[in-house]
C-alpha cells in the first residue's frame, strides 16, 4: 500500500472541480438537482463509479491494448453503472423513477471518461481510487448545493419535508418556479463559478 | 443652478483621494454629471458618436416614456374603478383615477429605481468604475411593463436578477446582451406566474365579478375579434400592463425618439412590417376556424405590448443589431416572431417579450453576417480589379 496522497482528494473540491473549472458532466447537474433527494443519490452513484472504474482500469492499465482501451474502459463503466442501478432500483426505488434515465446515462459523463483516460491509465490503483473518490466528491458537492438552493425556493422544501412555513405564504411569498426549471440551474452554476474565479485569480482565463 | 453648482464644489474634495469619503467618489460622481455637463475631455483617441453624453441621452428617452407613464397611471385608476361599476366612463373621475393610479404605480416605481440603482452604485464602488447611466432607463421600463398588482417584493427581485445577472455579470451598461426590463419580465413571467398571467392580474384590486381578460386574452379563448374595440385599443383604455395599452401615448414617444435621433426609426418600421407580414401569412394560409389567425394584421399592432416593444425595447441601442442592413432584418424577425408566437403557441398569449428576447441573442450574428458578407462582395470586386490590372487595359 502506497502512502495516501489527500491533495488527490482535496483539489477537485475548489481548483480542479470538474464542473465549475473543467466544465464536464453539466448536463446531469442541470437535469437531477430540482430536488435535493435525487441529486444526492445522483452525487453519490456517480462517486462510486467513478471511483471504482478508475481503480480497476488503473488495476488492468498495463494489460489494455492501447487501440481498444477506450472500449474496454466502456465495458467496464457499463457494468459499474449496471450494478448502481440495480442497487437504486432494490432500495430507494421512488429516487430511480425519478432519476430515470440519467443513472444509465453516467455511461457518458465526461468526469467518468475523463479521469479514465487523464489518471487511471497513467497512475497506480490506490493513487487513482483517491482521484476517483475526490472528482466525484468535488461533483457531488456542485450537485448537493444546486439541489438545496433549488428545492428550498422552487417548492419551500428540503428532502421533501417542508421548510417555509405555511404563515409565510400566506402573507404573500410564493415558490419560484423559475428554480425548478433547468435553465435556473445553470444560472446557479454561472453564480458558482463567478465567485469561485473572483477569490481565486488565477482560475481566471486570459 | 449656481448655488447647485457651489455646493458640489464645496463637497468634491470630501470624494477626492485623501478627502474624508473617498469609498464614495462613484457615487458623488455620478450625482454630479447627473446635474452638470462633465467639463472633462477623453484624453486618447476620438470616440465619441454624438454631440450629448449619455446622461441628457437617457433623458430624453425618459421624456419620450412620460406620455406612456402619464396615461398609464390614469388608466391604472380606471380600470380599478370600471371593474368596481361598470358604468363609469373614461373621463367621469378624474382626480379619482388619477389619485389611485398614482398610489399603484408610485410605489413600483420607487421599488425598481431603489434596488436597480442601489445594486448598480454598489457594483460601480466596488469595481471603481463612473456609475452607468443606462439604469435611468432601464428603472421606468421595468414599471412600465408590469401588471399593476405586482407584488413589491418580486419586483425587487426580479429588478436585482436583472441588474446582476442580465447586466454586471456581463460588465455593466453597455456589454448586456439582454435588455435589462425584458429580463425582469421575463423573470417574473416564469418564476410566479400568477402574478404576471391569467385575467386576474391586469386590473389593479379588480372587482371579483368583473371580468380582467385583456384584448389578448379574449382571442386565446377563441373570440374572432377582442371585446375591447379597436379605437379604445388605439386610445388604450383596456387592461394590459401599466404603460403599454395606449398606441397613441407611445406614438408621441416614438416621435421624441426618431426625432432626437435617439430610436432608430429602421427598427420601429422593420418590426411593423414583419407583424404585418406573419399576420397576412396567417390570414392567408391559416384555417378558416382559426379566429386568430385571420385576425386582420393592425389588431396585433394595438394588442398586448407589440407597441411598447416596437418602439422602447426593440430600438435598446446596446442589444439591438447595429449594422444598418442588419437592423432590418432584426425587426422584421422580431415583428414576424412575436405575431408567430401569439397565434400559434397556446401557453403563451403575448409572443413580444419572447421575440425581443429571442432576436436580442441573435443580433450579434446578425451583425456578423451583415458585415462578413460585405467584405467578401468588396474582397470579390477587388479581386476582379486586380485581374484586370494584371491583364493589362489593352484586354479590357
Amino acid at each position: 500500500m502506497g502512502k495516501i496522497n489527500l491533495k488527490l482528494i482535496k483539489s477537485p473540491f475548489n481548483k480542479e472541480n470538474p464542473i465549475t473549472v473543467q466544465v464536464l458532466g453539466v448536463c446531469s447537474a442541470l437535469a437531477v438537482t430540482a430536488k435535493l433527494e435525487p441529486a444526492f443519490v445522483m452525487a453519490i452513484s456517480v462517486t462510486v463509479v467513478v471511483a471504482f472504474s478508475n481503480l480497476i482500469i488503473s488495476l488492468i492499465r498495463n494489460t489494455i491494448p492501447p487501440r481498444i482501451r477506450i472500449i474496454v474502459q466502456l465495458v467496464i463503466v457499463s457494468l459499474l453503472v449496471i450494478l448502481v442501478d440495480q442497487v437504486l432500483k432494490a432500495f430507494v426505488y421512488d429516487v430511480s423513477k425519478q432519476l430515470s434515465v440519467f443513472v444509465g446515462l453516467i455511461i457518458t459523463n465526461c468526469i467518468v471518461m475523463g479521469r479514465l483516460e487523464a489518471f487511471a491509465l497513467n497512475n497506480k490503483p490506490l493513487d487513482s481510487f483517491l482521484d476517483g473518490i475526490g472528482n466525484g466528491l468535488g461533483y457531488a458537492w456542485i450537485l448537493i448545493a444546486l439541489g438545496i438552493v433549488r428545492e428550498l425556493f422552487g417548492s419551500g422544501s428540503l428532502w421533501g419535508y417542508k421548510i417555509i412555513p405555511q404563515s409565510f405564504y400566506d402573507i404573500g411569498y410564493q415558490n419560484n418556479s423559475l428554480m425548478i426549471m433547468p435553465p435556473m440551474a445553470l444560472i446557479l452554476v454561472g453564480i458558482i463559478i463567478w465567485i469561485q474565479r473572483a477569490r481565486n485569480k488565477d482560475l481566471c482565463e486570459k | 443652478m449656481k448655488i447647485l453648482r457651489e455646493i458640489l464644489d464645496k463637497l468634491k474634495p470630501n470624494f477626492e483621494k485623501g478627502g474624508r469619503f473617498p469609498w464614495l467618489h462613484s457615487t458623488f460622481d455620478a450625482f454630479e454629471t447627473f446635474a452638470f455637463v462633465p467639463k472633462t475631455t477623453t484624453k486618447s483617441g476620438a470616440h465619441f458618436r454624438d454631440a450629448i453624453d449619455m446622461k441628457r441621452t437617457m433623458t430624453f428617452v425618459i421624456i419620450a416614456l412620460l406620455p406612456a407613464l402619464l396615461f398609464g397611471t390614469y388608466n391604472v385608476g380606471y380600470q380599478h374603478f370600471h371593474s368596481i361599476n361598470p358604468s363609469l366612463s373614461f373621463f367621469d373621475d378624474i382626480w379619482g383615477n388619477l389619485l389611485f393610479g398614482l398610489s399603484k404605480v408610485l410605489p413600483i416605481i420607487l421599488v425598481s429605481y431603489i434596488v436597480g440603482l442601489g445594486i448598480e452604485f454598489a457594483f460601480a464602488q466596488h469595481r471603481g468604475h463612473e456609475v452607468n447611466e443606462g439604469f435611468l432607463v432601464s428603472g421606468i421600463l421595468i414599471p412600465l411593463i408590469m401588471p399593476a398588482d405586482v407584488p413589491l417584493w418580486q419586483l425587487a427581485l426580479a429588478t436585482a436578477f436583472a441588474v446582476i445577472i442580465g447586466k454586471e455579470v456581463f460588465g455593466g451598461t453597455g456589454m448586456n446582451f439582454l435588455n435589462p426590463a425584458l429580463t425582469a419580465r421575463a423573470f417574473l413571467f416564469f418564476a410566479f406566474p400568477s402574478s404576471m398571467s391569467g385575467d386576474e392580474v391586469w386590473i389593479a384590486e379588480k372587482a371579483d365579478a368583473f371580468s380582467g381578460a385583456t384584448p389578448l386574452a379574449d382571442m386565446m379563448a377563441g373570440a374572432s375579434l377582442p371585446n375591447t374595440s379597436f379605437m379604445d385599443m388605439i386610445i388604450g383604455i383596456m387592461p394590459g400592463s401599466i404603460g403599454e395599452t395606449s398606441t397613441i401615448a407611445i406614438l408621441i414617444g416614438a416621435i421624441i425618439l426618431i426625432k432626437t435621433g435617439i430610436g432608430s426609426w429602421k427598427i420601429m418600421l422593420s418590426v411593423l412590417l414583419g407583424g404585418a407580414l406573419m399576420g397576412l401569412t396567417f390570414n392567408m394560409f391559416g384555417s378558416e376556424s382559426n379566429h386568430y389567425a385571420q385576425l386582420p394584421f393592425y389588431y396585433h399592432y394595438v394588442m398586448g405590448g407589440f407597441m411598447f416593444g416596437t418602439v422602447f425595447m426593440a430600438t435598446d441601442p446596446v442589444t439591438a443589431a447595429q449594422t444598418e442592413r442588419g437592423k432590418w432584418i432584426y425587426g422584421i424577425l422580431i415583428g414576424a416572431m412575436a405575431v408567430l408566437i401569439r397565434v400559434v403557441n397556446p401557453a403563451y398569449p403575448e409572443g413580444m417579450m419572447l421575440a425581443i428576447l429571442l432576436l436580442n441573442v441573435f443580433a450579434p450574428l446578425i451583425d456578423y453576417y451583415v458585415v462578413d458578407s460585405n467584405i467578401r462582395k468588396r474582397m470579390k470586386r477587388w479581386k476582379l480589379a486586380e485581374k484586370l490590372n494584371t491583364k493589362g487595359v489593352d484586354n479590357v
